[in-house]
């Protein structure tokens, strides 16, 4: 009865989503007010009945109700409640429903909070929400409902896929689809903007704080799979350019860009048409890393079955969606007048050069994930790009971006003198060297790259420590003028001096763990000791044990550095009882200089096991540089300019007389 | 400088952006593609020692032989045709005999030489270039002719 329920809750959410759709756009195009003020109601309500559709999956699942199709593909009574729970998301069809209720959930948002935008805008700004909602909920109506019913109703379940048991992965999913539609937000604004052909400030400081919310989101979802594929796959990999991957990697690309145009276009009133497009390609690619990962078409690590019957829908939303906004955007776009001017050298130019980088970043990334799909579909033989393509082309790119991104904030707007800022950069520039000279004389037969990524981090931590120091005057006047300046500074730019630094520590941190990482691969028997860079690591054994829904085997490793004892490692390997599949806990030990990584095997004939080994340096400083950066998107995002100026209603009343 | 000569500006050092990306792509595209080869592409084709290539098939029932010190000896078969590969290193959970995989290494005096095992993470998934490289061989029996019956299942990472 319950996931009848659910069902009809969704119909009904298709059929409030087309009203949605329909009647405020007609209503915004003749200035109906009565029509216009249907979105507010409508965009609750499809809240409301998502929300009870995920409810009663959610209660199947916790019920273990295997009379429902998708729990008994994917839980079973055995399971701890946290995967049953998280086993609602961790399929195709329920995913399917988190996203559209993150979806309908931002769109009641705006119907609540957005009572001081002009009423025209808020009016289509939730009609394409209920656009793309609509797609959503034919797709799943049609081909993947989550509600199918089973007969006979078998007496348990095939279980949650073992490798999906993990609290990384838990909370992966929610995470990045917080990040995908939170950038639907800005989608829409910018869909809404173009049919009024009219972009503002007052828009902007709409746009921003959604544009930033979503990359916060992004940012954390891509890292705790990061995180999840370090410690489970035990590869001790932690980026494997994966087409997975990049489909969550290339909406943050073109997030982070639309993030930086968004700020001229709010600060500076221009690159208005740009920042459109941006706020277009990014949802778009947003849904392509949705469908990319469920279509099943790309042979990837993480790869998981799917259903290619369903390409064909994803194919012809992609199409409306992407070719219809951006025949929008061709038609309209060019009314959309830009006032501000600016020089090459300036802030604005500064942010644009990221743009430019980020994008094109983002475009190479692309070509390589679908090339083989390109290729094949031309007969052109199949093949696989993999992680060398992408660093030989991404790296690259990354360099002149990272060393401008030291200049860019000691640029001022509008035109700047490129000679003062680089003076004020020769801390940033000494400690480059002295890192570089000290990495080289550390790590002589170590990669270039090594050398390079290591200089850069510090150029990049260096440059954004000088520009608070320039900011608030340390040095230049007494010390309480500069305590008291440190005060003030907002926290907008607080904010941005955190993640700009949170990412020199980041690139430190993947420099280390891809330059210098060194892995041993051998088989073990009780006593056995490998040295690995430095630390031995003696294998005490293995023992077998039991879980909570699978048997464990256990290894012990001690770790020593010169004699003394550092950690113990307890790695496991896991067989779920359910499925007998197998997955592996690597056991990791972190340092200020880098993890002691231990994976153990199965045992041979001879009572020896396969062991592989790791240091991976500085990994530590890779988590902590995210955190750091995604605090810093979070301190922006509490300014008071977002609390109380956001939808300022005199920005919006100015706005509107000018364009009286 | 004039509103025209900046854009000019702009256009410039986006084209010139554009120039080093794709130069970059050409170059590592000739470098770092991997051509996907089934065993019986392999023996058909002359695939030259030391390219890197990818190997699918099924792992042949009872290949697998443990070689000591971490080594894995084991056939790979598109049914039609068998190729020895070896491996050191710990292999993915989900291999097993009898299963699909995907290999990646290079000929080396005629053993394939792998250097990476894919991992799978679900044990019904069959990789589709292992199922096409067994359709091609005509010896294709997977639940694949019935898809929309395929109860495996669809997880998200």
């Amino acid at each position: 009865m319950i996931p009848e329920i659910g069902h009809f809750a969704l119909i009904l959410a298709l059929l409030v989503a087309f009203v949605q759709a329909t009647m405020p756009m007609v209503g915004a195009h003749r200035g109906n007010q009565a029509w216009m003020a249907i979105a507010r109601p409508a965009a609750l309500t499809q809240f409301g009945l998502v929300a009870v559709a995920f409810g009663c999956l959610t209660q199947a699942y916790v019920t273990s109700d295997f009379s429902v199709l998708n729990v008994f593909q994917n839980s079973h009574t055995a399971k701890p409640l946290l995967y049953k729970i998280s086993g609602v998301w961790g399929n195709h069809e329920g995913s399917l429903l988190l996203w559209v209720m993150i979806l309908s959930l931002f769109g009641s948002a705006v119907a609540l909070f957005g009572t001081n935008l002009p009423p025209g805008l808020r009016a289509r700004v939730l009609g394409v929400q209920a656009m793309i909602a609509l797609g959503f909920y034919l797709f799943m109506l049609l081909t993947s409902n989550p509600f199918e019913r089973l007969s006979p109703v078998p007496l348990n379940g095939s279980d949650l896929n073992p490798l999906l048991q993990d609290p990384g992965l838990a909370f992966h999913p929610p995470m990045l689809y917080l990040g995908y539609v939170g950038f639907s937000m800005a989608f829409s604004f910018a869909i809404a903007a173009l049919i009024e052909g009219r972009v503002d400030a007052a828009w902007a400081r709409w746009v921003r704080p959604w544009a930033l919310a979503a990359w916060c989101f992004l940012t954390a979802g891509i890292t705790l799979g990061s995180w999840w594929a370090y410690y489970e796959l035990g590869w001790g990999g932690w980026w494997f350019w994966d087409p997975v991957e990049n489909a969550s990697f290339m909406p943050w690309l073109a997030g982070t860009a639309l993030l930086h145009s968004s700020t001229v276009v709010e600060k500076r009133d221009t690159l208005k048409g740009w920042t459109i497009l941006l706020a277009i390609v990014t949802f778009s690619l947003s849904l392509l890393g949705t469908f990319l990962v469920r279509s099943g078409v790309l042979t990837s690590v993480h790869t998981f079955a799917t259903d290619p019957a369903r390409g064909i829908f994803i194919l012809g939303l992609l199409i409306v969606v992407i070719g219809g906004s951006l025949a929008l955007f061709a038609w309209r776009g060019p009314a959309l007048v830009s006032t501000g001017v600016f020089q090459p050298i300036s802030r604005e130019g500064a942010l644009l050069f990221n743009n430019l980088v980020m994008t094109t970043a983002a475009a190479a990334v692309l070509l390589g994930t679908l090339y083989p799909l390109l290729l094949d579909a031309i007969g052109g033989g199949k093949v696989s790009v993999g992680a060398p393509f992408f660093n030989a082309v991404f790296i690259p790119l990354m360099v002149p971006m990272i060393v401008a991104m030291a200049v860019g904030p000691l640029l001022s707007w509008k035109r700047a003198d490129m000679k003062p800022a680089l003076s004020r950069l020769w801390a940033a520039g000494g400690v480059m060297i002295v890192a570089m000279i000290a990495v080289w004389a550390v790590e002589t037969d170590g990669p270039f790259m090594g050398i390079v990524g290591i200089g850069l981090a510090a150029w990049l931590f260096m440059g954004i420590l000088s520009e608070l120091a320039g900011r608030i005057r340390l040095l230049q006047g007494s010390l309480s003028e500069s305590l008291s300046r440190l005060r003030r500074t907002p926290r907008a730019a607080w904010g941005m001096t955190l993640a700009h630094l949170g990412l020199a520590i980041t690139i430190a941190g993947m420099t280390g763990a891809g330059a210098w990482k060194v892995e041993s691969i051998q088989a073990m028997k009780p006593g056995d000791r490998v040295s690995v860079a430095g630390y031995d690591f003696v294998f005490d054994g293995a023992r077998s044990g039991t879980g909570p829904n699978y048997s464990i085997l256990s290894g012990t490793f001690r770790v020593l550095r010169d004699g003394q004892l550092v950690t113990m490692l307890y790695p496991e390997k896991r067989v779920y009882n359910v499925s007998q599949q197998p997955t592996t806990e690597a056991a990791i030990h972190t340092t200020f200089l880098g993890d002691l990584y231990a994976v153990v095997g199965d045992e041979d004939e001879t009572g020896a096991f396969v062991t592989r080994l790791y240091f991976n340096p500085l990994v530590g400083w890779m988590w902590a540089g995210v955190l750091i950066m995604v605090f810093g998107g979070v301190l922006s995002l509490s300014d008071r300019r977002h609390r109380v100026g956001a939808p300022k209603k005199r920005g919006a009343g100015l706005a509107q007389a000018a364009s009286a | 400088m004039k509103r025209k000569h900046k854009r000019l500006t702009f256009v410039v050092i986006a084209l010139g952006l554009l120039g080093v990306a794709a130069g970059l792509v050409l170059s590592a595209f000739e470098e770092n593609i991997v051509f996907f080869y089934s065993p019986t592409d392999i023996a058909e084709n002359n695939v030259a020692e030391g390219r890197r290539i990818r190997l699918g098939g099924l792992v042949e029932e009872g290949s697998v032989k443990k070689a000591g010190g971490a080594v894995v000896n084991f056939r790979v078969t598109d049914l039609t045709t068998v190729i020895a590969v070896t491996y050191k290193g710990l292999l993915p959970d989900l291999f097993s005999e009898g299963q699909g995989v995907v290999a990646e290494g290079a000929l080396q005096g005629g053993v394939f030489r792998a250097d990476e095992v894919l991992a799978k993470h679900d044990e019904t998934y069959m990789p589709p270039e292992v199922a096409e490289a067994l359709k091609k061989s005509g010896k294709w029996k997977g639940p694949g002719e019935s898809q929309g019956e395929n109860r495996g299942k669809d997880n998200n990472k």
